[in-house]
């Protein structure tokens, strides 16, 4: 059995996998993290490297999560106790330390997308995916709904992260459309999903319209 | 209305290329080198008297801040650390400086270290902000390979690294002492202070932290004139600012204005007006939502700055301007932060730890009504114990918006727990 059918049974089991290795794609990142800390200080990597474990779990098993075994190897790589690595990939919300669905909707509703009617994008995710509460994977494996905190795009209220993209001003026939393509496996762009350009008012900037950018028509030096 | 030549923020919303090439149009990265020439003494007293204040919360000088750091190493390194951990609900703005124009964080963060004597500056960013990373990532590669930052930076002379961390999900980041934590590979717990960061911070070495918006408007700041950034503005309340504005009005957005803009006149003039009108106006965050919440009669002619809003109990924190209509639950509102304050609290002091379960339980019992009066002052004496006796001021955080609550909208409170009564009463008739 290779690695990743092993992987992909314990998935389906919800259980630790045996074993747990650095890929060939992760490994010609860690070199790189590594660089940034002073060579006494690679502990800083281990929000990098645990980061980097959940992506490969993700491409190998299809569940973007940390095992144990994973946890133990980067404590190895980077000289530091195990416990010191599960304490941090216990503190830290991002990581999964069970597995999740393919597509991890992670739902704000915190004040500013509750006003906006976060309510009504839980529900819908409820009611499309036949999960009954936060943090419960869809019988068919295809989604996790997790309730987040405050994911930093208030004025494009309300806010659905899936996986590392923010679908935003999104509402009840919104999310629908979207789970139903990614079901399709064929996420739209994200952003906005209803057209508005990043931050700007739905209808368009009222300022910054009247800037030149030509060459002598920036401010300089002394204006 | 502030006049589009006087916004440093160009591409606020991504309407232009954000890389090179489009930064430079835009003129970031002009004459760098001259700048850093003027030397650093120079450097910290234009941002001295631009009136810069920190733009992540709390307000402090930005120059003065700078100043602190050692002027001579004993040995160790010193170190720039860009707190780019946003999670301020209501708070979107360095988000935008990050993905649209982020040649100016870069251009800061190599003045701002050069000012403060630093070969080496993380940015520390939010887990959750993954593409804005990319984006970044980019900028900073492209910065490298121009020769804008590295060895030599700009032909300064001045060696300089740049290096981006992303977080993974803990509130508690940003503040800076739990950031510096994380950043060496721990729990996002506070420090005790002091030692300040400037003395003992990353690595035990002299550290400063700035937020985003702070570094980013320095390098216009100083190709401007201190004297252009502190016209603008309000005395001590100088310069732009980027607002967020979320919640009840008809056309969210962030926009650059001035300090001391009124309240009303960005709401209206910039984000469509409140839902249903002015008149229908229930309360306003006026900074993010660890500061307490504003009714309307204040919002009709309350100035957006720091020293306005501290004068009415509230706060400029981040400039997020979090909207309320009259069909908001307030209690409920405010609630729903008493659990993001739960969650996010890293546990380490008690007060904290149990205070903000004891709270966010408290709250969840008021938007029942399921409760007596006399518990509304228990509650307000429970946010002072908690109040200033932590560590870091998540604790604070969390009790001001229940006191602002408490302050302003005590009687919808007590109307909840008097019609909660009545059911019970009319039930127990049936």
């Amino acid at each position: 059995m290779t690695m990743t059918e092993r992987a992909t049974k314990s998935h389906r089991h919800g259980a630790e996998p045996a074993d747990f290795v650095f890929d060939a794609e992760s490994d010609a990142s860690i070199d790189n993290i590594l660089k940034k800390y002073p060579p006494d200080r690679q502990a800083s990597a281990v929000l990098p490297l645990l980061d980097l474990a959940q992506r490969q779990m993700k491409r190998q098993t299809g569940s973007a999560w940390v095992p144990r075994v994973a946890m133990d190897v980067i404590a190895a790589r980077l000289g530091m106790p195990p416990i010191r690595v599960y304490e941090v990939a216990t503190f830290y919300f991002m990581f999964n330390t069970k597995p999740v669905g393919k597509w991890h909707l992670q739902v704000c509703t915190t004040t500013p997308c509750w006003l906006r009617g976060s309510d009504a994008v839980v529900e819908t995710c409820k009611r499309a995916t036949g999960i009954h509460h936060f943090g419960e994977t869809s019988a068919d494996g295809l989604f996790t709904m997790t309730e987040v905190e405050c994911l930093g795009a208030c004025v494009n209220a309300p806010i659905l992260q899936v996986n590392d993209d923010f679908y935003e001003d999104v509402d009840a026939a919104t999310t629908e459309k979207l789970l139903d393509a990614l079901r399709r496996d064929a996420p739209p762009p994200p952003g906005s999903m209803i057209g508005r350009r990043t931050s700007a008012p739905e209808g368009g900037p009222i300022t910054l319209t009247t800037l030149d950018f030509a060459p002598g028509s920036v401010p300089r030096g002394g204006e | 209305m502030l006049n589009d030549k006087d916004r440093i923020f160009t591409n606020l919303y991504g309407l232009h290329d954000w890389r090179l090439a489009g930064a430079r149009a835009r003129g970031d990265w002009d004459g760098t080198a001259a700048i850093l020439a003027r030397g650093r003494d120079t450097i910290v007293e234009d941002i001295k008297s631009s009136g810069l204040r920190g733009r992540g919360g709390a307000g402090f000088p930005t120059g003065m801040k700078w100043s602190f750091m050692p002027k001579q190493s004993d040995g160790r390194p010193s170190y720039l650390v860009v707190n780019a951990d946003e999670s301020e609900p209501g708070t979107c703005k360095d988000r935008d400086i990050i993905r649209h124009d982020p040649h100016k964080l870069i251009e800061g963060c190599l003045i701002a270290s050069f000012a403060m004597g630093a070969h080496a500056a993380y940015i520390y960013i939010r887990g959750e902000f993954y593409n804005e990373a990319r984006h970044l990532q980019a900028a900073i590669d492209e910065a490298y390979e121009a020769g804008l930052i590295g060895r030599d930076a700009c032909g300064s002379g001045w060696d300089f690294d740049l290096y981006l961390h992303r977080g993974a999900g803990a509130y508690i980041c940003g503040e800076e002492t739990a950031l510096l934590e994380s950043l060496e590979g721990k729990k996002g717990m506070p420090r005790l202070k002091p030692p300040f960061p400037a003395a003992v911070g990353l690595y035990g070495c002299p550290t400063t932290v700035n937020n985003v918006e702070s570094i980013a408007v320095a390098p216009t700041i100083l190709r401007r004139g201190a004297a252009w950034f502190s016209a603008l503005g309000r005395p001590k309340n100088a310069g732009t600012k980027l607002f967020c504005i979320s919640g009840h009005v008809n056309a969210p957005c962030n926009v650059e204005e001035e300090l001391g803009i009124p309240l009303r006149e960005l709401i209206d003039r910039y984000a469509g007006g409140v839902r249903g009108g002015w008149d229908n106006l229930l309360a306003v965050i006026p900074g993010g939502s660890s500061v307490p919440v504003l009714p309307k009669e204040i919002c009709d002619t309350v100035l957006m700055d720091f020293d306005s809003l501290r004068d009415v109990k509230s706060g400029l924190g981040t400039a997020a301007v979090i909207v309320m209509d009259k069909s908001t639950d307030i209690i409920k509102a405010i609630a729903r932060l008493s659990h993001f304050y739960k969650h996010e609290s890293c546990g380490q002091c008690t007060p904290c730890r149990e205070g903000t379960g004891w709270m966010m339980r408290m709250m969840d019992r008021l938007v029942e009504g399921r409760a007596e009066s006399e518990e509304i002052d228990i509650l307000d004496q429970v946010t002072r114990q908690v109040e200033g006796h932590t560590i870091c001021a998540l604790g604070d955080a969390a009790a001001w918006p229940i006191q602002g609550l408490i302050r302003h909208f005590r009687p919808e409170i007590e109307a909840r727990i008097a019609a909660f009564k009545a059911r019970g009463l009319k039930m127990a008739a049936e």
